[in-house]
């Protein structure tokens, strides 16, 4: 009697989302706004547990709070959230006005070389990304030279 | 890069699901010439070297759709892809990520094809008699054929889905490929079914979960750019969303002729 042989399950999972081949630009955007985000939601979490918990246990566990938090680690941890709250806020302006079909222009007869939409317009793409990069610059500034920009 | 006759090694994923637990390597020395695809190389393993591997094929000129395949870490056509293209002396070919493997390089684009047919690929009439007994003639300008015409290249390969970030995690995500389809139905001007095509893509799978990533777009063999459908149906459903249901459109029909002018006849001195 000849059984029946399922096909193999092939879904890449998780793992899709941070590897799945050699793409361009935007593919790497996409997991860098997935990685903002959740550790966005993890420092909130962390800050919120912070600023509710620990500041009404009273003046010496916040003073003891505060000690514990004024390391490099926790500091360099602060930054990397700027970072991630400037990619997050920006990437993600620039994906609601995409996504809802402006500012990627119009379909396109296929011609050989191909090009998408996505591609076309990188332009836009990279405006958004050099004021990320001007604003992370700005942060840091602001971060060590202490209100001086 | 192999431009007179030299070797190269390839490593292809073989899966057997009456003997083998897990998918494993395989490597293969194929002597290549220049503009030799990963299909030529594939049929020649076929016919020299090992029998048993399994692969799709059909049109060999990137028409058919069935030789989608994960080569070095990339979703292409193997009767697209030149050797030399690759610039590579190893090539690792695999079958297509999220779609189940049949055996070896053959996967089962079932699934991909179950959520084509659910988005109801075809001119929808508000008049049923009519969808599937036509009478009339459809009138259509350039541009409104311009709307939908690069989407309709799609030969349903699975390369898009095999790209999709969210179709790796999600198996029930409608996928690029049906809903860049969706668009093209929706926005041919001779449909009139985008409110219930609609209904189907606003679901929780549905549009909505594509996050840009864009590299269904890049991948697409064949320029159709399912990112940009997938964004177009996302403004599409805001739209219907913030102004209500949208009624059908009445479809553009060609006026009956008033008088049928006799075909002029062929010149006899043509007639044999």
């Amino acid at each position: 009697m000849q059984t029946e042989v399922k096909p193999r399950p092939n879904q890449l999972g998780i793992v899709g989302w941070f590897w799945g081949g050699n793409y361009k630009i935007e593919r790497y955007l996409y997991i860098l706004h997935r990685v903002t985000g959740v550790g966005l939601i993890l420092f909130a979490m962390f800050h919120l547990f912070e600023t509710t918990v620990m500041r009404n246990q009273g003046e010496s566990v916040w003073e003891m709070t505060m000690r514990f938090l004024a390391n490099p680690i926790f500091e360099i941890g602060l930054i990397l959230v700027g970072f991630a709250f400037v990619i997050h806020m920006l990437n993600g302006a620039r994906l609601i006005i995409q996504e809802l079909g402006y500012l990627l222009g119009r379909p396109k007869r296929p011609v050989y070389p191909y090009s998408d939409a996505i591609r076309r317009k990188r332009g836009i793409t990279m405006i958004f990304m050099a004021v990320i990069i001007v604003l992370m610059v700005v942060f840091v500034l602001n971060r060590f030279i202490g209100g001086a920009v | 890069m192999p431009d007179k006759e030299t070797s190269v090694t390839f490593k292809v994923q073989r899966f057997d699901p009456e003997k083998d637990k897990q998918p494993r390597m395989q490597e293969f020395i194929v002597p290549t010439r220049r503009g030799m695809t990963i299909l030529d190389a594939l049929l020649y393993i076929k016919e020299n070297l090992d029998g048993t591997l399994a692969f799709r094929t059909s049109c060999r000129m990137g028409i058919c759709g069935s030789c989608g395949m994960y080569i070095n870490n990339y979703p292409r056509l193997a009767c697209h892809t030149q050797i030399a293209e690759l610039e590579s002396a190893v090539v690792t070919v695999k079958p297509l990520p999220n779609s189940p493997i049949i055996k070896d390089l053959a996967v089962d684009l079932q699934p991909m094809f179950d959520k084509h047919k659910s988005i109801k690929p075809y001119i929808v009439q508000e008049n049923k008699t009519e969808e599937s007994n036509l009478t009339h003639e459809y009138v259509q300008k350039p541009e409104e054929v311009e709307e939908y015409e690069q989407f309709s290249y799609c030969i349903k390969c699975g390369i898009c889905v095999a790209a999709c970030p969210t179709s790796a995690s999600d198996a029930k995500f409608l996928g690029p490929q049906a809903l860049g389809q969706a668009y093209r139905y929706c926005a041919d001007s001779r449909d009139a079914g985008s409110a219930e095509r609609l209904t189907i893509t606003e679901s929780n799978h549905g549009a909505w979960r594509c996050h840009l990533a864009g590299a269904c777009s890049e991948a697409c063999p064949k320029g159709v750019d399912p990112g940009l459908a997938i964004q177009l149906l996302k403004n599409k459903m805001a739209k219907q969303a913030l102004a209500g249901p949208q009624k059908n459109k009445k479809v553009a029909i060609y006026p009956e002729p008033k008088e049928i002018k006799p075909r002029v006849a062929v010149p006899p001195f043509t007639a044999k």
